[in-house]
């Protein structure tokens, strides 16, 4: 069986700066992975490469078997073709920290977007979807509410939904609660919590040492551009095995 | 004296009439015309491969650096010296045409650059092509922000119109002109010419104000 994703040897400049100096990585069906690391380390840029929001100049990235971005004939490496990186990366879904709701858009209208353009369904059926979805982070009582009229907790919550209703198969959160006053955080980590019991496959950025502990099932510890460690939450937090990890859990605040 | 004016003001209401419409006229094409080819500049300002991006930006910058009615004068008399031979209102509309088309590009240009980053990233991440981005995300964006300075635009197109008077274009001011070395009541009729041109500025502004209270997203 393949794996849902794999990383082989990716490496990414900025520049003449190397961020990613060869990661790899694997990822079955349903796992839920979070990312730790210092300020830096390359979380970000880890996933903004697997959905091609950044290019990068050496590796390759797999979802399901498909090579995602580039393609690789006669010892040739090239970017795929604007409309095919498109839809590819509708296999994953993101959630960023600031949110990025399309301000003039109403909650249902930013959920609805994609089924409609990307997905194709008619307006009945996205909008069907979208209460579904909306219904499920909470918020089907603010349904018709612009970005600007809902609290940041909401809005995350509402570009999760986003995200999620165009079925991908694999999530990406990239600090999604760092932008949040701390009483919102909670609700955001509780919609991530019920869509890991779900079963949903996630790659998770995060700072909240306590929420990586308790949601995923691998932790991956970035370093400088690579991985510096990974395996079970338990083994990571309690008993890490190279001084840098165990450093950085030191500077970090476990609540 | 007030009836004088009122008797002098009706036996010119047909030239003044025709005048009103030719400055409507001119108006109304150039802002059309303006608006259709700035969104394209502003596009290329924005989008556009470097080399274009610089020709482009070369002809906005030089564009918005000339006075209007170097413009109006050049497009009347220097065009036909290459052999395009427009006649005075075609050359006039032309003239300010482009200069609306160099305004309205950068104001597209700055409303698409204040587009957070973000915003496109996101409908990148959904799946949305380039094309799709732009018609649902950062357009309707852009249009919203651009509104205001736009309808300001559109009414310094309307006072540029009476450059046109230079050229021989029977617009307002020509008509005005022509009246008052009749009648001599050059106070009345300047008067009553700028009177008019307020009215068309205030019914613009006021179609702005009313398309942006219209379009504002609720928050
Ligand atoms: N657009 C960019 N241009 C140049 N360098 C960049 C760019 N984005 C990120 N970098 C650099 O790449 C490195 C990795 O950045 P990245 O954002 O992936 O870190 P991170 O682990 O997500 O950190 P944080 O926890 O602060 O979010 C950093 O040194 C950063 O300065
Ligand atoms: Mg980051």
């Amino acid at each position: 069986m393949t794996n849902l994703l794999e990383i082989r040897d990716l490496h990414k400049r900025y520049g003449t700066v190397e961020v990613l100096k060869g990661v790899d990585c694997s990822m079955r069906q349903g796992e839920v992975i979070s990312i730790i690391g210092s300020s830096g380390s390359g979380k970000t840029t880890m996933l903004r490469c697997i959905n091609m929001l950044e290019e990068f100049q050496g590796g390759t990235i797999s979802i399901d078997g498909q090579e995602i971005g580039y393609e690789t004939a006669g010892g040739a490496r090239r970017r795929k073709p604007e409309r095919e990186i498109a839809r590819q990366r509708a296999l994953t879904g993101m959630a960023f920290q600031q949110f990025n709701l399309f301000p003039h858009m109403t909650a249902a209208g930013n959920v609805m977007l994609g089924l409609i353009k990307v997905k194709k369904m008619s307006r009945d059926q996205a909008r069907a979807l979208a209460e579904k979805w909306l219904d499920r982070v909470g918020l089907l009582s603010r349904i018709d509410h612009y970005p600007g009229q809902l609290s940041g907790g909401q809005q995350q919550r509402v570009a999760i939904a986003r995200a999620i209703a165009m079925n991908p198969k694999l999530m990406l959160f990239d600090e999604v609660t760092s932008a949040l006053d701390p009483e919102l955080v909670n609700e955001v980590l509780q919609v991530i919590k019920a869509l890991a019991e779900d079963g949903m496959s996630m790659l998770i950025v995060t700072h909240e040492m306590r929420f990586a502990y308790e949601v995923s099932s691998r932790v991956i510890f970035m370093n400088q551009g690579r991985i510096g460690e990974e395996g079970n939450p338990r083994e990571m937090f309690l008993k890490p095995k190279t001084e840098r990890l165990a450093e950085f859990l030191k500077t970090s605040t476990f609540n | 004296m007030d009836y004088a004016f009122i008797d002098q003001l009706w036996v010119a209401r047909i030239p003044l009439l025709k005048g009103l419409g030719v400055s409507i006229s001119i108006s109304l094409a150039s802002i059309v015309a303006g608006t259709v080819l700035g969104v394209f500049v502003g596009l290329a300002l924005v989008y556009a491969y470097r080399p274009v991006q610089w020709l482009v930006r070369g002809y906005t910058d030089f564009i918005r650096g000339t006075p209007v009615l170097v413009l109006v004068l050049a497009s009347y008399y220097v065009l036909s010296t290459v052999g395009i031979d427009l006649g005075p209102f075609q050359a006039g509309v032309l003239a300010l045409a482009v200069f609306c088309s160099s305004h309205v590009g950068e104001l597209v240009r700055g409303a698409l650059q204040s587009i957070p980053k973000g915003q496109t990233e996101a409908a990148k991440a959904i799946g949305l092509t380039f094309p799709q981005t732009f018609a649902y995300v950062l357009g309707p964006q852009a249009l919203r922000q651009a509104l205001p300075a736009w309808v300001n635009t559109a009414a310094e197109m309307v006072k540029a119109s009476t450059l046109l008077s230079i050229i021989g274009v029977g617009e307002l001011l020509l008509r005005t002109q022509e009246v008052i070395s009749r009648t001599f009541m050059s106070l009345e009729f300047y008067f009553f010419a700028g009177f008019l041109y307020f009215v068309i500025n205030y019914g613009i502004e006021r179609f702005g104000r009313y398309v942006e209270r219209k379009t504002a997203v609720p928050s």
